[in-house]
């Protein structure tokens, strides 16, 4: 959290303030965001960042390895509670394969109505999944 | 406003640098380890705005202010943030008012930067030139 040095100026956030603001209007209620809650929230997107890293480094497999992987990440996203917002964007890694399999299972089993969070329809299963195998 | 979607990312250099700083030496960071985390902060600024904005709409106020910012990072369980965030929000204040003074009148007050420490709330206007000195630190940043 110490401050960095850079062309003898004291830089306390690296995250350029300008991409932060973009970011944050982007979102179409906020009207206007003043100059202390634009700092603080490109710093705690850099403790945010470190967090994230070093959590998943500490309970990732990678660790043996000595490297930080996608899939540690997306396990953490899916095991602590506090990074849970980050699961829709940091799915689990699966084969194709593995996953027709499951789809059928699931059809003969028919519990597809299991993760009804998102869920309205059975058509909105359909499409989550043409979505799924298709990346 | 975002105009095209890469509005929305995170400078990959910063990033990268930020990571490593939190990792032991010489750990290898995955090209797509470094995406995921860009992608994961650009969402987690989303929701700090959002939770922030919440706050800000109780109170009755337009313009999301620092304390917002605080509650949204208790709402969403980073209270471990919240003492660091504060810490550094000092140093900042003090920073932008000496830069204030200085350009206001240079010799007068020279020396009462330190011990005034009052802040003032109307930095809304120092959002242009705070931009165009950001854009000159991001390209010294990526060297």
């Amino acid at each position: 959290m110490a401050a960095r040095l850079s062309g003898g100026e004291n830089r306390l956030v690296s995250l350029p303030l300008s991409r932060i603001r973009v970011i944050m209007k982007s979102s179409p209620e906020v009207s206007s965001i003043n100059q202390d809650a634009l700092f603080l929230t490109a710093k705690a997107t850099e403790l945010f960042v470190q967090y994230l890293a070093s959590y998943s480094y500490k309970h990732g497999r990678g660790k043996e390895k000595n490297a930080l992987t996608y899939s540690d990440l997306s396990h953490t996203a899916e095991e602590c509670e506090t990074f849970q917002f980050l699961a829709d964007i940091l799915p689990k890694k699966i084969l194709a394969s593995k996953y027709l399999k499951m789809l059928e299972k699931e059809k003969r089993g028919g519990e597809l109505g299991k993760c009804d969070e998102e869920d309205d329809d059975e058509e909105d299963d359909d499409e989550a999944v043409d979505e799924a195998v298709g990346s | 406003m975002a105009e095209r979607p890469e509005d929305l990312n995170l400078p990959n250099a910063v990033i990268t640098r930020i990571i490593k700083e939190a990792l032991p030496d010489g750990v290898n960071i995955s090209k797509e380890a470094r995406s995921a985390i860009s992608r994961a902060a650009s969402v987690f600024v989303l929701y700090a705005t959002s939770c922030a904005n919440n706050f800000a709409m109780k109170g009755k106020r337009k313009t999301l202010n620092a304390g917002d910012v605080l509650s949204a990072m208790e709402e969403m369980e980073f209270q471990r943030f919240i003492a660091p965030l504060k810490e550094s929000l000092e140093v900042y204040r003090r920073e932008q008012k000496g830069k204030k003074e200085a350009r206001k009148d240079k010799d007068k007050k020279a020396d009462s930067e330190e011990q005034d420490k009052s802040r003032e709330d109307d930095n809304d206007d120092d959002d242009e030139r705070m931009e165009e000195e950001e854009q000159n630190d991001e390209e010294e940043v990526d060297n």
